[in-house]
């Protein structure tokens, strides 16, 4: 086997795998087989990934580079995308005729994704960013209607105008840069910035690129879809779209706020004030949530701005641990919603009240989403409080001290939601007394995620080192 | 290697995780009873296991002993590195050998989900063992905050009915004192390009700078400790909390601040110190005196209790920011002694709630005649809490006034109230509860202590004589590491 086919096998494998649940589509009742073929094919794809880890190359032209950065997050989103269909279950919320449409969208998602890691040609990255989000518009509009209630065609519309706004801006930036250096290509766009970049033209360009990201991520001001996608879509497709996109998002800003010198005061005085005014809406809006998925779609954005901290760094340090933060995210939300959606009766939202006494109903999911919620809260010895820890290390060691005490300040606001979250939980008693009996692979899949939201935060020096090294590869 | 060559260089790291381990095993048991019967042999073990602590150490160095060095996370410059000196030694030993007795007390006043309450008590000792031994800053915050869950489950899932305002109370606070002690800590490192406790103390810190990080860990540890005017998350917590939770919060979490003091404050910002000690000394007579004063107010013997504390714990705090030698000494050993005195205190009050299922000192009026057993012990721990000569609480507090009378005669003038009304209010539910008012029926049934309860008081006991009696060794074991604090919260700069 060739080393460059060796590289994009895992691309290749998704493909496959895309195109047999497209087959899949064509018959009748095909929801069994489309499962089977998608679980096949993240397991086949996350295999073929770990088997490239090492390769290096460039494809198409250089549109395309497969190197550490890019394999080691594919992995993860591999590893997220199977998470994501083992949380899916039977989909109980979307119509049975359209099943296999749904497994369809999701997989097309992730090779969207998937191609975004790798593209370092703004124009693959964008048509990669594209292909990822599409098909989560259809998925949000595909959730069954309820007594004639069509909140999933009313989320999918904000979706769809938000993101596609936000797009046209990134494009518009784009533009900037393009006429600028004269290039697409991602490295050239560095080397060639790098003379002009303080001039006006060069940061608005560079701010308006990250519009599409930010959008993404789920960043004050591009916000404003987040609860109401959250709570309009199904479970599965909540927490689909709360998760890997946002790790998607964070790797490709990696790429463009790199283009901004180590000095550049205006790019990072701006990543500053969207953190702050992230941080400041998404925890202080979450205090008042009463459904579960809206609450987490405030603390989203929260997350999302203490993200953005990091990236005021602008250095390798405030990188690494943004990325190992939304790793960290990516497991702990996606351990919120194997409890919503299995406490959810029918697919139907979850209220924090209904959580009472879950400990008596399921003791693993209870322990999942206390483990989850104190993650997120940010206390040790979980992921949630290293990844802050290293982003505070990062913003400080840069003199972002101002920055560091409003994220610390904004931690604190954010325990009371959390606490919220545990005291129902844990200390309430059931409303319903009916235990919840969870299969095999939910068991399978809330002890993995227990394991790697306290591994992670317990023993962080290997991925930290491994992204470290992977972003030395990239040059930074 | 040897298993005891093992056991000798890692001493202080498997007092840390065999809690953890002995807490999975209670994972997989069955039975109640055998909860309750592992935890207290794995507890006892435990205890067995840190004398070795006090045997081998060395009170004639300040340096720390029993250290273990590891890199954990080299890419922060993070170390695994926990060691101990003469004042973390011995609070490591009154956290070991006070958890097997909470095990005791709770034994069948805790009577649902006892399981998961075995398992809260023993990763809370890992975590509180963890916090008087780390050496490294980020790990020391790691196992300050992870005692937050614990604790704050075993308030909310096992208190009294306003169990839930409590432990949110508790942990919004704690949590809230806290994150600013995460910024300091790095912006120490900044500055001293390493996380280590030790790196940093003695460090030539620009004065401006040990301001702020003085008050963000002054901050964090009053709350800890708790001060006037930041005590208001204690007596909820207290009274709410099952009898183990608060025997756990007075004896050990409460030092946490103190030791927070010694371990960080004075060494880290000698200038802020000496600055601002005489403020904070002012601070700790109104704490004295609030303290003692509303204690004496209290109907609840739980809250009394809890107030109490808050009037101790501002000895504690009085004797450190004396600076001088009998000070800290003292201020130590207020420490050592509350732990005694007011854990017993809480079992007893604890018991009394078992049987009589109330706090009420008017309810308990007249009930020492029925139990003597119990009442004996009971005068003990009262008198030792009102500092009685001959009993634990006198040296400690004696030396501490001493101390206080070096650095500020006024403020010792002026906390002659808060002993006083020590005094009073102790006598108070002596007297009441020993003689007090008419023949109340519900007493006629309630039963002396049991042979388990006496068990749990009697090491209690033997502590407020011991100490009372013949502190020497625990002074000899603190002196030279005291000593060593001094010096640095002395340095001229």
């Amino acid at each position: 086997m060739t080393p460059s086919l060796q590289a994009f096998l895992p691309e290749l494998v998704l493909l496959a795998g895309a195109l047999g649940l497209f087959f899949v589509t064509l018959k009748k009742d095909g929801a069994e087989t489309a499962r089977t073929v998608i679980l096949l094919t993240a397991l086949g794809a996350l295999l073929a990934c770990a088997w490239s880890l090492g390769s290096q190359a460039t494809l198409f032209d250089g549109a395309y580079r497969v190197d550490a950065f890019s394999q080691w997050l594919k992995i993860v989103v591999l590893a997220g995308f199977s998470f994501v269909i083992l949380l899916g279950r039977t989909l109980g919320d979307i119509r049975e005729d359209i099943r296999p449409e749904y497994y369809l969208f999701l997989c097309l998602s992730v090779i969207g994704q998937i191609f975004m890691m790798s593209s370092i040609d703004v124009i693959a990255l964008v048509i990669a960013l594209e292909l990822s989000s599409f098909p989560l518009y259809l998925m949000v509009a595909m959730r069954r209607e309820n007594n004639g209630h069509r909140v999933q065609m009313e989320a999918a519309v904000k979706y769809i105008m938000f993101g596609v706004a936000a797009n046209g801006i990134m494009l518009f930036g784009l533009s900037y840069l393009f006429g600028l250096t004269g290039t697409t290509s991602l490295p050239l766009m560095m080397t060639r910035l790098l003379p002009v970049v303080h001039t006006p033209i060069a940061i608005v360009g560079l701010c308006l690129s990250l519009a599409g990201l930010l959008y993404k991520l789920a960043v004050f001001p591009f916000h404003f879809w987040t609860p109401d996608v959250y709570q309009g879509s199904s479970n599965e497709t909540a927490g689909m779209i709360a998760s890997l996109p946002k790790l998607g998002a964070v790797a490709i800003l990696v790429r463009f706020v790199s283009l901004a010198t180590p000095h550049h005061t205006t790019v990072a005085l701006l990543l500053a004030g969207l953190a702050v005014c992230s941080m400041f809406y998404g925890n202080l809006v979450a205090l008042v949530q009463k459904d579960f998925k809206r609450l987490l779609g405030f603390s989203g954005i929260a997350h999302a701005g203490y993200a953005i901290v990091g990236f005021t760094a602008l250095d390798a340090a405030g990188f690494t641990s943004s990325l190992y933060y939304i790793t960290g995210y990516v497991l702990m939300v996606l351990a919120c919603f194997v409890v919503i959606t299995r406490v959810s009766k029918d697919g139907a939202n979850v209220s924090i009240s209904e959580l009472a006494g879950l400990h008596r109903r399921s003791p693993l999911l209870a322990l999942t989403l206390v483990v989850a919620v104190f993650a997120l809260a940010g206390i040790p010895p979980f992921v949630g409080f290293m990844g802050k820890f290293g982003i505070l290390n990062a913003a400080l060691s840069k003199g972002h001290l101002a920055l560091a005490i409003i994220m610390v300040a904004n931690s604190a606001i954010a325990v009371y939601y959390y606490l919220r979250v545990v005291k129902e939980a844990v200390f309430g008693d059931p409303v319903e007394e009916a235990p919840i009996t969870l299969d095999l692979p939910t068991r399978i899949l809330c002890c993995t995620l227990l394991v790697g939201i306290l591994a992670l935060g317990v023993a962080p020096a290997k991925i930290l080192g491994a992204i470290t090294a992977s972003l030395a590869t990239m040059g930074l | 290697m040897t298993s005891q060559g093992f056991l000798d260089t890692h001493l202080l790291s498997i007092l840390i995780f065999a809690p953890l381990a002995a807490a999975a095993v209670s994972a997989v048991l069955r039975s109640e009873q055998a909860q309750r019967i592992w935890a207290l042999v794995a507890t006892t073990a435990l205890a067995a296991l840190s004398i070795g602590l006090w045997c081998r150490f060395d009170a004639s160095t300040h340096a720390f002993q029993f250290v273990e060095n590891y890199s954990w996370i080299p890419s922060l410059k993070i170390n695994y590195a926990v060691g101990l000196d003469g004042i973390s030694v011995l609070l490591v030993l009154l956290t070991t050998l006070i958890t097997p007795l909470c095990v005791l007390a709770s034994w069948t006043y805790i009577k649902k989900r006892v399981k998961e309450f075995m398992i809260a008590l023993l990763v809370m000792e890992a975590a509180m063992v963890g916090v008087f031994s780390a050496l490294d800053t980020v790990l020391f915050f790691t196992f300050w905050e992870a005692m937050l869950i614990p604790m704050s489950l075993m308030i909310g899932v096992w208190g009294g009915p306003r169990r839930i305002y409590a432990s949110l109370k508790f942990f919004i606070y704690t949590m809230a004192g806290s994150i600013f002690l995460l910024v300091s800590i790095i912006a120490i490192r900044l500055q001293t390009g390493s996380f280590g406790i030790q790196e940093a103390m003695g460090h030539p810190f620009s004065h401006g700078f040990q301001l702020w990080i003085f008050a963000a860990f002054f901050l964090s540890f009053a709350i800890k400790v708790p001060m006037f005017p930041f005590h208001t998350w204690l007596p909820a917590a207290h009274v709410e909390a099952p009898t183990a939770g608060s025997v756990i919060l007075a004896s050990v979490l409460l030092k946490m601040g103190t030791y927070g003091f010694l371990r960080f404050c004075l060494p880290m910002a000698p200038y802020a110190t000496q600055v601002l000690a005489p403020y904070i000394i002012w601070a700790s007579v109104i704490a004295v005196i609030y303290g003692g004063f509303t204690a004496l107010a209290q109907g609840d013997m739980k809250k009394l209790v809890a107030y109490s504390s808050v009037a101790h714990m501002g000895f504690a705090v009085m004797g450190i920011f004396s600076l001088n030698q009998q000070g800290l000494e003292g201020a130590t050993l207020v420490m050592i002694n509350h732990g005694i005195t007011t854990g017993a205190l809480f079992i007893m009050v604890g018991i009394l709630y078992e049987r009589l299922h109330t706090r009420e000192l008017d309810k308990l009026a007249g009930l020492g005649a029925k139990i003597p057993v119990f009442t004996g012990f009971f005068g003990v721990f009262c008198l030792s809490s009102l500092a009685f000569p001959g009993t634990n609480s006198f040296v400690g507090e004696f030396l501490v006034l001493a101390g206080g009378f070096k650095a500020s005669p006024w403020a010792v003038v002026c906390v002659v109230p808060g002993v006083i009304a020590a005094a009073a209010y102790m006598y108070r539910v002596l007297q009441k509860f020993a003689y007090g008012s008419a023949e109340n029926p519900e007493h006629h049934e309630v039963a002396d202590l049991s042979l388990r309860e006496i068990i749990t008081l009697a090491p209690l006991l033997f502590g407020v004589f011991w100490v009372g009696l013949h502190p020497q060794p625990l002074l000899n074991v603190m002196k030279v590491s005291l000593a060593h604090v001094l010096e640095q919260a002395q340095r001229h700069l």
